[in-house]
């Protein structure tokens, strides 16, 4: 499986995904899973058995031991230039820069703090070509049935090791670069993205949206598409001091990056109607991107910045934090391929408003879904909310049973059933 | 003698339009005109017309020996008035047959028997009016919605005057019993009740169209073999179920109608059955026992109780809220707000709130003009907020103390009226003696008291309203 990001350098919602699907397939008896992801600089665990592969790329393989797997798993990682948006709330800074032909990679160390890696001078497409090398040298060393690559930037080593092995790939699309760059997509993005969806065997898309998105827009056999829904890790309950809101007011919360495929202007507009009839209530969003000067004084403008807060890019804990201070979340992105944070919302009790263009709105019940555009139909949903205080109750405890139903396990069974049907066993 | 005792119930709501919570404060007008009307129509050409032609005819052929009942909710009443007077005339030429009973329930299609005695006797006259006004008939039997029936509902109904009673024939309540007997009310055995059989109704209302039930398709031969089979000493099958079952549940394509025009033949000919009329079967039949039913039920779904509307906190809340206005609505006398609390009440607006959608999502799904039942909860309550602004401006609102200051006062300004009244009758007295043609004077006079009493209410009441809101 070529991956992105893994435990415990975890931060975006594909290394929560590529990391909860290998834990449920960790389940599965006959399947084991070998995880490849690139790997920074200096940043590798020397215990570990070593190899060289191509050039000047070594690969490091350890057997690793997760806590909640249920056996060891191969885990190798590939030094490798490349270590691409590891926070995404960081990516729009890296894309800034790539503009201008430098490229800043970064990376969050256990603590979450941010560390610029420094000299990545080299082209990234030829840094994605590197691991593509290094995944075909793997290939030809390791025994396996399948492959498996997430992403765009894993799909040239998946097409390598398939070439190398001749093995059945198969490719999983958690976002492509229409969700991603808002309607303005690279060529050279789409070029790669086409190339990996072409050459698999099985595709694996995390919503009907994006399947959609995979048919319509780079043009695949739909029979070669297939919708597993992500599932949400339980939470475990951890007896924290939270802080308590220090006066009786209601808060609602958009926690995400600022940009513009996840709505915020629409959040904003809403808020603004809602603080027309409402006083008690405070509106907060919590991220950070390159939209977020605009919104300020967007918020501004509108003359709600004394009921209106921006916290910046908010981590680890605090983003629990917040979630436990929320009485309302809301994603109202344009476009989510699937949206796995108001399933979080829902675990720590929080009523959430989704909008209709997220993937996850496909398979939530007990979740307020409008229009991303219906700023009336948005404010109105966090009026009710916050008003009939049924409401809450209702989508919390109904919320709460759903979302717990939601498990990687049953994710990870739907893959199997795609692997089996690409390597054509039944 | 064994009878068939068939009956059909006529609904549909007045829905809402989408109502904002900006709205609350700035428009009172709540309902979806275009879809109303659009649905009132649609029902209207697929069911009303010609399952009423049908039945016209089968009445026509068979005489008095086919006969049915019918209950038309008083807000479908008022609809067909607004939309489709044509659907009403056809209703009223069954009416002239003398072979349809009408039966009474409440004017709202509401749940009311289960809050509030007084409005609940309120909303019943209304409707008997109603009735009266356009089929000529005073009912004797009632129905309440959605066959909601428990001991004590029924006990209230018969001190209203009514001879009986239909509810569902429902399996926990009659347990080895049969439906197809009388019975009677556990507190009132004056108050007959007549049962659903839930198993041949449903064959009709519900399963007759699906392809996988082993008994499609249905034919009004193999029916009457069905009714022939039962126990010889039973008395009363009593098909009850919706009128929309003809043409909307089971589109005209399934054969539905024609079933409907077979059936009434087939059974006289084929069978010792009869088909009476509600009132009929309960004058000709005695009760073989009681029925007890503490805990409300109704004729829904699987469970045959009240979860379907008040199943949920959603729905818990929005109708407790609705019923906290009671008692202020009990002193309004607007006639708007009155129409718009009537309107509230109806049950498909929590129907709509109804979180069961799984086991049941078929049923719930028709006419639904919501996407969720959080939907339909988040606008219900707007315009339950909107409303509630409107009865407390009506209405004073402030507390007993506060309002019974405010009667005194208005007595005590009273008296002074009448004082002054009395003075100047005694002066009119007075001069009439001396004149005769002073006669217009005190009718004028009359005339105004009425006005200035309003008046002063109204001053006292923005009074009130500013010192609340601060």
């Amino acid at each position: 499986m070529f991956g992105w990001e893994f435990p415990p350098h975890i931060s975006g919602g594909l290394g929560t995904a590529s990391y909860g699907l290998t834990k449920g397939l960790s389940s599965i008896e006959e399947i084991e899973v070998t995880f490849v992801v690139p790997k920074a600089y200096g940043d590798e665990d020397q215990s570990a058995i070593r190899l060289i592969g191509a050039g000047d790329i070594s690969i490091i393989r350890k057997q690793i031991d997760i806590e909640g797997f249920r056996k060891k798993m191969d885990f190798l990682e590939v030094k490798s230039g490349i270590v691409p948006y590891v926070d995404p709330e960081d990516y729009w800074r890296l894309t800034e820069k790539e503009v201008s032909g430098e490229y800043r990679f970064v990376q969050v160390d256990d603590e979450g703090k941010i560390q610029f890696s420094g000299k990545y001078g080299t082209d990234l497409l030829t840094e994605i070509a590197n691991y593509a090398v290094v995944s075909s040298v793997i290939a030809e060393e390791t025994e396996f049935d399948l492959i498996h690559a997430h992403d765009w930037l894993a799909y040239p080593a998946g097409i390598a090791a398939k070439e190398a092995s001749g093995k059945p790939l198969v490719i999983h699309v958690h976002a492509t670069d229409f969700d991603r760059s808002g309607g303005k997509v690279n060529p050279d993005v789409y070029a790669i993205e086409k190339r990996g969806m072409d050459v698999a065997d099985r595709i694996i898309t995390v919503s009907n949206l994006t399947r959609n998105t995979v048919i319509e827009k780079y043009h695949i056999d739909p029979a070669k598409v297939i919708t597993v829904y992500n599932a949400v890790e339980p939470v475990v309950e951890k007896e924290s001091s939270w802080f308590r809101k220090g006066m009786d007011e209601k808060i609602v919360t958009f926690l995400g990056r600022i940009t513009m495929q996840k709505g915020p202007e629409y959040f904003i507009s809403a808020a603004h109607r809602v603080l027309q009839k409402m006083n008690n209530v405070r509106f907060v969003m919590a991220g950070s991107g390159d939209l977020m000067n605009k919104m300020i004084s967007h918020a501004a403008a509108l003359k709600i910045m004394d009921k209106f807060h921006f916290t910046g890019f908010l981590k680890g804990n605090d983003v629990f934090q917040m979630l436990h201070l929320s009485d309302v979340y809301i994603m109202p992105s344009v476009s989510e391929p699937f949206g796995i944070s108001p399933l979080e919302a829902m675990q720590s009790n929080v009523p959430v408003i989704i909008s209709r263009q997220s993937g996850v709105a496909e398979i939530l019940t007990h979740a307020v879904k409008v229009d991303y555009w219906d700023i009336n139909a948005m404010a109105d949903a966090i009026y009710g909310i916050l008003k009939y205080p049924a409401l809450s109750k209702v989508f919390i405890k109904f919320g709460k049973q759903e979302v717990d139903d939601l498990k990687w396990e049953n994710s990870a069974l739907k893959v199997r059933e795609v692997y089996r049907s690409a390597i054509g066993v039944n | 003698m064994r009878t068939i005792c068939l009956y059909f119930q006529v609904h549909q709501p007045f829905r809402f339009r989408r109502y904002r919570f900006f709205d609350i404060g700035n428009d009172h007008y709540y309902y979806d005109d275009f879809s109303n009307e659009s649905i009132i129509n649609k029902v209207a050409e697929k069911c009303y017309l010609p399952a009423n032609n049908i039945l016209l005819d089968l009445i026509r052929k068979h005489g008095s020996r086919f006969k049915i009942a019918f209950s038309i909710s008083g807000i479908a009443i008022d609809q067909f008035e607004l939309y489709t007077p044509h659907v009403l005339k056809s209703f009223q030429k069954l009416a002239e047959t003398g072979s349809v009973e009408f039966l009474a329930e409440t004017n709202a299609h509401s749940l009311v028997a289960l809050k509030d005695k007084n409005e609940f006797l309120k909303q019943v006259r209304t409707h008997e009016e109603k009735v009266e006004k356009y089929f000529g008939q005073k009912p004797r039997v009632f129905r309440n919605t959605e066959l909601v029936y428990s001991d004590e509902m029924g006990a209230m109904v018969a001190e209203m005057g009514y001879k009986a009673m239909l509810t569902e024939g429902a399996k926990h309540v009659l347990g080895w019993k049969s439906p197809n007997y009388i019975y009677c009310n556990a507190i009132n055995p004056k108050l007959k009740v007549l049962l659903k059989n839930f198993k041949l109704s449903d064959d009709i209302a519900f399963r007759f169209s699906n392809k996988s039930w082993n008994e499609w398709p249905l034919t009004a031969e193999k029916y009457t073999g069905w009714l022939n089979n039962i126990d010889r000493k039973e008395e009363v099958v009593n098909l009850f179920m919706d009128y929309e079952t003809f043409g909307e549940h089971q589109w005209a394509e399934t054969g539905i109608f024609e079933f409907l025009k077979a059936f009434p033949g087939s059974v006289l000919s084929n069978s010792d059955f009869s088909f009476s009329t509600p009132s009929e079967v309960v004058n000709k039949l005695q009760p073989v026992s009681a029925v007890h039913v503490p805990h409300p039920i109704s004729w829904a779904d699987e469970e045959r109780d009240l979860t379907a509307w008040l199943g949920n906190e959603l729905q818990e809340e929005a109708f407790n809220k609705l019923y906290d206005l009671s008692e202020k609505i009990s002193k309004c006398k607007d006639e708007t707000i009155l129409k718009d609390w009537n309107y509230l009440q109806t049950s498909d607006h929590f129907y709509y709130m109804c979180t069961k959608f799984f086991s049941d999502g078929d049923v719930h799904a028709y006419f639904n003009p919501y996407e969720s039942p959080y939907d339909a909860f988040i606008n219900y309550m707007n315009v339950l907020s909107d409303f509630e602004i409107r009865v407390n401006a009506a209405v004073p609102q402030t507390g007993k103390d506060q309002e019974i200051a405010n009667l005194t006062k208005l007595i005590s300004d009273k008296e002074k009226l009448i004082e002054k009244y009395t003075a100047e009758i005694e002066k009119l007295k007075k001069l009439k003696t001396v004149s005769g043609k002073a006669r217009s004077q005190p009718g004028t006079q009359k005339r105004k008291s009425p006005e200035k009493t309003p008046a002063a209410k109204a001053s006292t009441k923005t009074r009130r309203k500013t010192g609340g809101g601060k």
